[in-house]
């Protein structure tokens, strides 16, 4: 199976091979190789790459539902934020006694709050596994009730699209206020380790390093399996003749959920990765811009073949870490600027490019 | 209520909506005082019409008579403010959904061909297919070597064999034409709607459609609109005149074609 979906995908062989050797070797040059060798990689390169790898899974994610169902969405970054959420859950119970009012459940945003007990919705985020199923279900409920009804109600295209903007939206307001219990514009941070392991040690963020990795590569087979299957091909006929594939018998409103369902958890997944890395999440993380931004990393790396997104993510993301470096204020303007230029010029995206120089 | 019936039975997980096909009355399909309204004006006009199963049926009339209303409204695609609409004695199609209704057996052809562009002929007719179309069956779907005969088969049926790898968005009018006739047959509907097959075709690709529809009627019941009047000659037994929303007339090509109301509206302009 795993064969067949990576048979004709070279740009695909390619992005799991350099995954695979970054497992293997950024865990060494991090830990093993000495600080003063010039081959060492400090904790902030590793935590840099990781937050990287998180970014392209959430590309690979938004392409599976824009480049081969035709479903431009950008609400994305809200199913990355509820499984960051997930996590940061976790990660706050993990802390017990340790936050700076020492109360052995609440968190100290609650104590702050002057709540007395833990409410509803946090019980069994103690414990990884509900924590880890919570940062897949929570983007996949989400997203299936979301789906259920705009698909339902056939709204497409650029509607579709604005309600996804404003679904996030609402989730951003909503999480930014105290009552909801996650925290208020602070969100969740301080954490101080994951399943036991110490966050700031080197050890653990190559650990988070190598799970990004691999989720991001098992996350691209899992698209891949999906998209040279039967389903992939009905997926991309909805996309190109929505009515014809009703016609033909699809329902095509479950298809759509379906696919739009296991995007978002793929998001999710890699929300929940992020967070331990960047040690915080807080409401911003819903803010509308996000999705559009991870729409623009899709469109560079070109869309609609899945290795593309990630190379967009990870190209994008490595330019916005230098060009911040000198412009802190401007990258609004240079990402737009990049959108209007590879849509432009660049339809198929940069790995277009690249596929029409092999050929030509 | 022959609707509840069918509701129900559709619910009945033992049976599939086409095993709940009753035509031990030997009609197909019951077209029955349907009234379709657009911003006031009637596309279709209290209009009753019956498919016999197994015949080829050939629908004419004017530009705006109403032909590709009737085929939206048996298909799904628009509901009427009136009447009913049956497909055999029990399935009522107005409480289905299009996919549903294709299910049920119902295939139909567009007046603008619709393929699905990048993918290849093979794979339209492949998505086309007969079989269960929910989600995890169509992830874990294989093709077995019978069905891919049964593609080949009907690969040969319309003439695309050699464009069987080719993306369907290359291929000419007339060929796109026959590649959503080939889809139809994937199907296997009890009922084919055909709209408009000739448009665009040379006489040579006409010639072999009319062969090609010719022969599906028996098996199928075949409903044909098409201006075309020497290609609707050449394959009719029964005609039905449509005009203003409604049948003008019914019967052989000569028959209609003598009666003075068609003449007047149609054959005369
Ligand atoms: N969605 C719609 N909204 C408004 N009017 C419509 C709609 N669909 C069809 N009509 C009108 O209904 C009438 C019947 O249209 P229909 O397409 O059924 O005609 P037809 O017999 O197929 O004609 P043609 O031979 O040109 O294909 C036309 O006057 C058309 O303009
Ligand atoms: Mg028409």
């Amino acid at each position: 199976m795993i064969i067949r979906a990576m048979k004709d995908d070279t740009g695909g062989q390619i992005l799991l091979a350099v995954l695979l050797a970054a497992v293997l070797l950024v865990p060494i040059l991090s830990l093993a190789v000495p600080d003063s060798s010039p081959l060492h990689l400090s904790t902030y390169t590793v935590t840099l790459l990781g937050k990287y790898l998180c970014y392209a899974l959430l590309a690979v994610a938004v392409d599976l539902v824009w480049g081969y169902l035709g479903i431009l969405s950008l609400g994305h970054g809200a199913f990355f934020a509820l499984g960051g959420y997930a996590m940061g859950m976790y990660l706050m119970r993990q802390i017990g006694d340790r936050g700076v009012y020492g109360d052995p459940v609440l968190p100290d945003f609650m104590v702050f709050l002057d709540w007395k007990e833990l409410p509803w919705f946090w019980q069994g985020f103690d414990m990884f596994w509900f924590a880890a199923l919570m940062a897949l279900l929570a983007p996949g409920v989400l997203a299936y009730l979301f789906g259920y009804l705009a698909f339902r109600s056939r709204v497409t295209g650029v509607y579709l699209s604005i309600i996804t903007q404003a679904l996030t939206y609402a989730l951003m307001l909503a999480f930014f206020r105290n009552e909801m219990g996650f925290g208020g514009n602070n969100g969740l941070t301080d954490f101080k380790d994951l399943l036991g392991f110490d966050l700031q040690s080197d050890a653990t963020r190559a650990g988070l390093f190598v799970a990004s990795a691999l989720a991001l590569g098992l996350g691209y087979l899992a698209c891949r399996i999906i998209v040279t299957s039967r389903l992939g091909r009905v997926t991309v006929a909805i996309r190109d003749a929505e009515s014809r594939t009703r016609f033909i018998g699809y329902r095509v409103e479950q298809i759509k959920a379906a696919i739009f369902t296991f995007s978002a958890m793929l998001a999710g997944l890699a929300g929940a990765l992020y967070v331990p890395q960047v040690g915080i999440i807080n409401p911003s993380e819903f803010s509308p811009i996000n999705s559009i931004e991870i729409v623009i990393w899709v469109a560079v790396g070109g869309r609609a073949t899945l290795y593309g997104a990630a190379v967009g993510a990870l190209m994008v993301n490595y330019g916005k870490s230098l060009f911040t470096a000198v412009f802190p204020d401007a990258w609004l303007f240079a990402l737009g600027g990049l959108f209007v230029l590879v849509t432009l010029l660049l339809p198929r995206g940069l790995t277009g490019l690249l596929r029409q120089r092999s050929a030509g | 209520m022959g609707g509840q019936v069918a509701r129900w039975q559709y619910l009945n997980p033992g049976k599939t909506l086409a095993e709940t096909l009753n035509i031990s009355h030997k009609t197909l399909l019951y077209v029955e005082g349907v009234t379709v309204s657009f911003d006031g004006f009637r596309a279709l006009n209290d209009l009753s019409f019956y498919v016999d199963l197994g015949e080829l049926r050939c629908v004419i009339g004017p530009n705006g008579a109403g032909k590709t209303t009737m085929m939206d409204v048996v298909t799904g695609k628009t509901r009427p403010d009136s009447g009913y609409v049956f497909f055999g004695q029990t399935i009522n199609l107005l409480e289905l959904d299009e996919p549903r209704i294709a299910q049920a057996g119902i295939g139909r052809k567009f007046q603008k061909p619709t393929v699905f562009e990048s993918h290849s002929v093979f794979e339209n007719l492949e998505l086309a297919m007969a079989g269960d179309k929910r989600v995890w069956p169509t992830l874990r779907a294989r093709l077995s070597g019978e069905q891919r005969d049964r593609i080949d088969e009907v690969l040969g049926i319309v003439g695309l064999r050699e464009q069987a790898r080719g993306l369907a968005g290359a291929l000419s009018h007339g060929q796109k034409q026959w590649l959503e006739i080939g889809m139809l047959l994937m199907q296997d509907p009890l009922l084919l709607l055909v709209d408009e097959p000739v448009a665009g075709m040379t006489h040579q690709e006409m010639d072999r459609t009319a062969e090609l529809l010719r022969s599906l009627a028996g098996r199928h019941s075949v409903v044909v609109v098409e201006h075309d009047m020497d290609f609707v000659r050449s394959i009719a037994k029964r005609v039905t005149v449509l005009h203003q929303g409604a049948v003008l007339a019914e019967g052989s090509m000569d028959d209609v074609q003598q009666d003075p109301r068609v003449v007047e509206v149609y054959l005369g302009e």
